[in-house]
């Protein structure tokens, strides 16, 4: 904030609720910086300039080469060797066959592109890709801002006010509580849900206990289920994680909006849709592109409860799998980097894509 | 309605009473909805945790229990089955994997991400957004893409010095820092872009070295920050999957979530389910003591990851 006037990460996310923060009172990042300096908002700008003034031959200038090039050797030599070296070098693999065993790969072309074309287990992965790529986000979504609204908006009544429900703090400890799980831990429990009766089976219990015998079934020998169960795990593992990120900008609306809407006698069904979610888009749309990011993953998941084909007939099988197993099970080391590059591909696409669906005006609080 | 002003005035003033009350919100209708409400609450709660605590019961049984009666409650405490887990299973083994790994990678990265990201946000040369913005770009890329090209990188590096190589901790501890460079850089730089100015001229012009600086004044008080981001690097390095995978090939070196994944891939062949869930229980502890600990920074501490 003082040394670059550019790129305040934060700004994002203040732009539209600077307000509210304030309102709010809370130890963000944003203020800590304007109480160091005993300022308020308005001071930042002008405290900004003049230091920014003040810079060049400050008193941190003198030897500070020695002591950047030393900080940042190590970070940045770790990184570079161990993350952005790799990912360069797969571009050129993926234009190589290469088992793994000779010295250097031998160079194709776009060989291995033209097999990902050809290889029907690829678009049966492709497709699963795609299919927890919209459902997911979208389901995910409703549900955090369904059961966030509930919670922190919910209860209406009881002397007027709006608030949260009774024992809201408890719900979110525990719903937040699969996000901190290993997803490994996650698919193994799940594998268990979905067994047959004799092996756990948890589900089809229950469906026994309801008398709902009809509806039992083999859930993971069933090709056309396999991704939709896979979906449903990880829907349930990410719900809690944006219920608490909802809830917090919830949070933040101040309550009086919703007094007024109340004494003007909107529904709760119009309070929530001209009021609770534009006022969270914000958030909405931060978290709906990294749920994005997310669901493109589904490896663990599908590896721990479908195996490394991914389940019967690779019904079940994701780009990660795919990779993983043409790298590490065929040796087929230029054909997994290729993959690989197609799934880059599509996550940039899929970002800039869910970025652009969800722009809209922001709302501004007065 | 006289109260009115008084509470638009003061959001957190006197409250309507009852009779005041507009329209909705009252009587039938309210109650009906705040039930309906609590419901959907506790289905998705119980959905939640009841595949948990089925799991924490099923540890507790033994296998012929766990056979013949899967949903029922265990009749005793089977502390064999842990016994089992530790040692036949070998989880003692992938848990104490797991701890010297994670321990070396989250000081690694907690370290190095606090001293680039410092140097980021504090001192001003040229090339610094370009910095910047290569470790954000981290933020966006796929890891399976880097997983071929990695393993090259970390098998042929094993040739070069003895300690690093396949199935090496400190290897591993290396490419987990690597994987958090991004967001740890990205966070901490807001967090120390925030920090007051004034306090790090007056060390300097104390005499105070920009190392001295660092250690003694600006570390410390990036406190919050960091500790939010620990906890994040954290759970993030101790529950990876992906990455053991590919490093650690050797059962010995195997961290804790790849040896629960091997184990529940045998445990039909074993016929020893209650030894997995009890892997499972052993594995899950480290996590619950941290998210019940630190339940507020945790859930600050991630959420935050996606705001910022």
């Amino acid at each position: 904030m003082t040394l670059h006037g550019s790129g305040r990460p934060a700004a994002q996310r203040s732009d539209g609720t600077d307000g509210t923060d304030d309102a709010r009172g809370t130890g963000g990042t944003g203020e800590t910086g304007a109480t160091g300096k005993g300022g308020g908002v308005s001071h930042g700008a002008d405290a900004r300039r003049r230091r920014r003034g003040r810079r060049p031959g400050g008193p941190m200038q003198k030897g500070k080469y020695p002591f950047i090039i030393a900080f940042l050797l190590p970070p940045v030599g770790v990184y570079a060797m161990y993350m952005l070296s790799p990912y360069i070098q797969a571009i050129y693999i993926s234009l190589t066959e290469w088992s793994g065993f000779t010295a250097s790969p031998t160079f194709i072309g776009l060989d291995n592109y033209e097999r990902m074309w050809n290889d029907d287990q690829l678009w049966t992965a492709l497709r699963n890709n795609l299919i927890l790529l919209i459902f997911v986000p979208v389901l995910t979504l409703l549900l955090g801002l369904f059961f966030a609204s509930m919670l922190n908006v919910g209860a209406r009544g009881r002397g007027g006010a709006v608030a949260g429900v009774f024992g809201s703090s408890v719900y979110k400890v525990v719903y937040f509580f699969p996000q901190v799980l290993s997803i490994v831990i996650v698919g193994i429990v799940f594998s268990y849900v979905f067994a047959p009766e004799n092996a756990g089976g948890i589900l089809n219990s229950m469906l026994g206990a309801f008398g709902l015998d009809g509806l039992k079934q083999l859930w993971l020998a069933e090709q056309n289920l396999l991704i939709w169960i896979v979906m449903v795990v990880m829907t349930w593992s990410f719900v809690g994680f944006y219920v608490v990120l909802f809830s917090a900008a919830m949070q933040s609306i101040p309550k009086d909006i919703y007094e007024a809407a109340l004494l003007d006698g909107a529904s709760r069904m119009t309070t929530f849709r001209k009021i609770t979610v534009p006022l969270v888009w914000d958030t909405v749309q931060v978290g709906w592109v990294y749920m994005a990011i997310q669901a493109m993953d589904g490896f663990a998941i599908v590896h721990i409860m479908l195996g490394i084909n991914g389940g019967v007939d690779g019904a079940g099988d994701v780009l990660g799998v795919a990779i993983y197993r043409a790298a590490f099970q065929s040796n087929d080391f230029g054909y997994a980097a290729a993959i690989g590059v197609l799934m880059l591909v599509l996550t940039m696409t899929v970002v800039v894509l869910f970025m652009r669906m969800l722009r809209r005006e922001k709302v501004e609080l007065a | 309605m006289a109260d009115d002003d008084v509470r638009t005035a003061t959001p957190r003033g006197p409250k309507l009473t009852a009779d005041d009350r507009p329209r909705e919100g009252v009587g039938i209708v309210g109650f009906a909805f705040g039930l309906l409400n609590h419901g959907f609450l506790l289905f998705w709660g119980l959905i939640t945790t009841l595949p948990l605590v089925w799991a924490i019961l099923s540890s507790f049984k033994t296998n012929g229990e766990f056979r013949t009666d899967p949903m029922g409650l265990p009749r005793g405490i089977e502390w064999d089955n842990f016994a089992r887990a530790w040692t036949s299973a070998n989880i003692g083994q992938y848990f104490l994997n797991s701890v010297i790994v994670v321990a070396m990678s989250l000081t690694m990265t907690m370290l190095f991400g606090a001293m680039g990201a410092y140097v980021l946000a504090r001192y001003d040369f040229p090339g610094n957004r370009l910095v910047y913005y290569v470790f954000v770009a981290g933020l966006m890329l796929p890891v399976f893409l880097a997983l071929v090209p990695m393993f090259f990188i970390v098998r042929d590096s094993g040739e070069l010095l003895p300690f690093l190589g396949l199935n090496s901790y400190f290897s591993l501890a290396l490419v987990y820092t690597a994987f958090s460079m991004p967001f740890t850089v990205f966070f901490l730089t807001a967090f120390f872009r925030t920090l007051p100015t004034s306090v790090a001229e007056a060390g300097i012009v104390d005499g105070c070295s920009h190392f001295t600086l660092f250690f003694r004044v600006m570390l410390p008080m990036a406190k919050p920050g960091i500790i939010s981001l620990a906890l994040f690097n954290f759970l993030g390095h101790w529950n990876q999957y992906i990455l053991p995978l590919v490093i650690m090939q050797d059962d010995e070196k195997r961290v804790l979530a790849q040896g629960l994944g091997t184990l529940a891939a045998n445990t039909g062949f074993r016929a020893d389910w209650t030894a997995l869930f009890a892997g499972l229980v052993i594995a899950l502890l480290p996590v619950l003591i941290v998210y019940m600990v630190f339940q507020k920074q945790v859930q600050a501490g991630l959420t935050a990851g996606v705001l910022k």
